[in-house]
């Protein structure tokens, strides 16, 4: 057990929180506006004019294909070097986690949209419910639920992937665990393994709830 | 003769080059029932769907009231409130419940009172056997039961005329029955009623008037007891022909 005490040295817990809250703020603030970006993607990936099909594919793909570190590299370094704007590494983190976020959401909710059967269109017609009515009361809650448990399970990925960030210079969770390592070594040559362990447990803790409501939503909506 | 409530005029509806319906004219009077039968792809259902304007025309017109049923128009969802339809597959929302789903339509379409349309809806219910499920998710029920549901759920709006669209055809036999009755039982009430059906004893007991097409045009139409039994063309007499066996 030696060395999980360097743990609860100093303000050593409180770090490691902080770096988890820069952790987490960046994953809700990426996430807010993937939302937002996403769902305006989304709406325009429904539209049937192939050079709209085109383009959004073609961006979706580039996001997919593209590792992410290479992404926040070519944005934190890329950027500066050609535009001289000196980003931060989290605004950089952000732009990156946006652009995924959003290319993920927009496929997402065209997907979601997409799998509403013709009929529910029709039939909600039938009842003389006005364009606006139907999308409120029928299409939008139907696809709000197919959307929900992706759209956990994408907040979960990005959560993880923020671990990259710490490559750019952001100070988060892991950053600080790797500081406390450093500053440690001589005094507790194992503290590796208890803060990378401590490290392991906070994002378990953010993610197995998540991941649970997304299996319970998704199970509720078989269900019905 | 009485009140019209559905006029067409000379109809014609055509996808891409094939043409559908083909300069086709009929009315339908108030409380009457006409059933419309023909092989697949004679433009029967598509025929219905052209009068909830559910499909883009290409010629002459069809007509509520003498309102115009045009697709794509303004005013078309205040018409439709007017015009039931129940289509063949099973079209209740399915994150609503039963009730929910019936009163949708009167509570947020016609700006009824939420008690008075939940009255009227579990009255509805109750006669066709339903009030019980209520509160159920479509998902719970078998097929003939959802589509007792979408039928109520038309006949809250009280529409001048309920269409039906092959709405047993996708459900197993001895479901058919239990939504037949409940159409027989409209139209011993004076439901005014457009139905394609496949079930040729069910349309020799609810129609009024038969209306048999092919290739989009009305080729014989009558009562029902002179079609089904001394039709008049050759074509009828060996469309008919199909649904009997003999060995």
């Amino acid at each position: 057990m030696r060395g999980i005490e360097v743990l609860f040295l100093g303000n050593n817990m409180l770090r490691l929180l902080s770096g988890l809250w820069v952790t987490v703020r960046l994953a809700l603030i990426s996430i807010g506006f993937s939302l937002v970006l996403g769902s305006a993607l989304g709406a325009v990936m429904t539209l049937k004019n192939p050079v709209v099909k085109v383009l959004t594919r073609v961006y979706l793909e580039i996001i997919r294909i593209m590792p992410q570190l290479v992404f926040l590299f070519i944005v934190f370094f890329g950027v500066t070097k050609l535009t001289g704007a000196n980003l931060s590494g989290e605004v950089s983190a952000v732009i990156v986690f946006t652009l995924w976020g959003t290319a993920e959401v927009g496929d997402l909710v065209r997907s979601a949209f997409g799998a509403i059967p013709k009929h529910q269109f029709e039939s909600g017609a039938s009842l003389g419910l006005s364009k606006l009515r139907l999308y409120l009361y029928v299409i939008f809650p139907q696809a709000l639920r197919g959307l929900l448990p992706n759209i956990i399970n994408l907040s979960m990925r990005m959560i993880m992937t923020t671990a990259l960030v710490s490559l750019i210079g952001v100070t988060e969770v892991l950053k600080v665990g790797k500081q406390i390592i450093d500053a440690n070594r001589f005094d507790y040559p194992n503290a590796a393994i208890w803060v990378y362990a401590a490290i392991f447990l906070l994002y378990f803790l953010i993610c197995f709830p998540l991941s649970l409501i997304s299996r319970r939503l998704a199970k509720r909506r078989a269900d019905k | 003769m009485s009140e019209h409530i559905i006029d067409i005029n000379h109809l014609v509806k055509s996808f891409g080059d094939n043409s559908v319906i083909n300069d086709l004219s009929l009315s339908v009077s108030k409380g009457e029932v006409v059933v419309l039968i023909g092989p697949s792809g004679c433009g029967k259902s598509t025929l219905l769907r052209c009068l909830n304007g559910l499909e883009p025309i290409q010629g002459g017109s069809v007509s509520l009231h003498g309102e115009a049923v045009e697709h794509g128009s303004a005013g078309l969802h205040k018409i439709r409130q007017k015009i039931g339809m129940v289509f063949q597959s099973y079209d209740l929302f399915p994150h609503m419940t039963v009730l929910k789903n019936v009163i949708l339509a009167p509570v947020k379409v016609q700006k009824r009172d939420k008690a008075e349309a939940t009255e009227a809806a579990l009255a509805l219910l109750d006669r066709v056997g339903l009030k019980d499920k209520a509160d159920a998710y479509p998902s719970e029920l078998s097929g003939g039961q959802k589509q007792r549901v979408a039928i109520v759920r038309s006949l809250i709006m009280n529409p001048d005329i309920m269409l039906l669209d092959e709405i047993t055809a996708a459900l197993d036999p001895e479901m058919v029955h239990e939504v037949l009755n409940v159409v027989l039982d409209l139209a011993k009430n004076g439901t005014t009623m457009m139905i394609v059906t496949h079930e040729m004893a069910f349309a020799e007991a609810v129609a009024d008037r038969v209306v048999f097409l092919d290739g989009g045009v009305i080729v014989e139409e009558g009562a029902p007891a002179e079609f089904f039994h001394n039709p008049k063309t050759e074509r009828a007499q060996r469309f008919l022909k199909t649904f009997t066996y003999s060995r």
